[in-house]
């Protein structure tokens, strides 16, 4: 009850925060209970589903997501290696490689949760008529040992056309090596901004782990 | 005199704690602190799943090397699965001396990584 206590109140805090930052919606503290009774150490992060029309969607957004969770404190398996790794093992895709087994996946790699994501919206480069940039995410993270459903959450950014002026994202294109490839799409920066939104939210978002200064044992 | 000394002792720990915080805080401004230096990580994994070809795996090892010397100069530590990428893409350009030193490099930096790492190795071995 008193460790409860204890880590309502920065959630409190930053609904405060949130809201003051959202407008208009509220928000509901996630409830971690579970989290709070399987903590993980590593985290392993498979390729996203892919419900948008933008075949690029996969690998734009999975080059994304390795920063905000590592940069949360916990240890990332290499998304690219692991990618190939599944591959080379009999699981071409996205798809096949999230319905694996939960042990099979934590026996290959140690893992102490897996991180399902699925992206709802992910809009192409291609789509040169539109003027706003959309990338919707959401994100399962799963005890591996147990199954459990550790977290949850949404992450959602849009981007207007010409726009470059976003706090969020200017902080974190400050942090990595900008555009190796000219052919950089727009929705894979807006990406790092809806990971803001999923990771990064103190009552909704993923608790600080080992790694960060932050942690709360 | 004692208090003499001893408050001239804590002037200057102020002051070194004050020039301390100033130069923290510009490394701040111009850079969200971070956790690890991250270089062209992400960005690579990307650029090599757009164009291969525009990326060939020779010029993202280099890239990252660099990286690392720029982040080894700044006393910065690079990212959970940095040096299990790195070593991957040695094996991929067929240096496996050097594949294997990543990996084990990851292992050791991150005992997290060891399963895997371990299969990994198995795998390298069996190669070579």
């Amino acid at each position: 009850m008193r460790a409860l206590q204890k880590s309502m109140r920065p959630a409190m805090l930053s609904a405060v925060a949130a809201l003051a930052l959202g407008g208009c919606q509220t928000i509901k503290p996630y409830d971690y209970t579970n989290f709070r009774a399987h903590p993980p150490r590593s985290i392993l992060v498979l390729p996203p589903l892919n419900e948008s029309n933008a075949v690029e969607a996969t690998y734009g957004y999975l080059s994304t997501v390795t920063y905000p969770i590592a940069e949360r404190g916990y240890y990332v398996f290499p998304v690219a290696v692991v990618d190939q790794f599944m591959k080379d093992n009999g699981l071409p895709s996205a798809h096949e490689m999230q319905e694996a087994p939960l042990a099979k996946m934590a026996e290959i790699t140690g893992a102490d949760a897996v991180l399902f994501l699925d992206l709802k919206q992910y809009d192409s480069k291609y789509q040169v008529l539109a003027s706003v940039t959309r990338v919707e995410v959401t994100a399962k993270l799963l005890d591996s040992r147990s199954g459990i459903l550790l977290w949850e959450g949404r992450g959602y950014a849009e981007q207007g056309s010409g726009n470059s002026g976003n706090i969020l994202a200017n902080l974190v294109a400050a942090a990595v090596t900008q555009a190796i490839n000219k052919k950089t799409d727009r929705a894979h920066e807006v990406s790092r901004v809806a990971n803001v939104n999923l990771f990064d939210p103190e009552a909704t978002g993923l608790p600080y782990g080992p790694y960060s200064a932050k942690y709360e044992k | 005199m004692w208090l003499n000394s001893d408050a001239r002792k804590r002037a200057t720990a102020n002051c070194s704690a004050a020039l301390l915080g100033a130069v923290l805080l510009a490394g701040c401004a111009s850079r969200p602190a971070t956790l690890y230096s991250w270089g062209s990580y992400e960005e690579g994994i990307y650029a090599s799943y757009v164009g291969r070809n525009d990326y060939p795996v020779e010029k993202q090892i280099s890239q990252l090397e660099e990286d690392y010397q720029q982040a080894r100069s700044a006393n910065e530590h690079m990212p959970p699965g940095w040096h299990a990428h790195l070593g991957y893409l040695y094996y991929e350009a067929g240096k496996l001396d050097q594949a294997r030193q990543e990996l084990l490099t990851e292992k050791s930096t991150y005992p997290e990584s060891a399963v895997f790492v371990d299969r990994l190795l198995n795998n390298l071995s069996k190669a070579s």
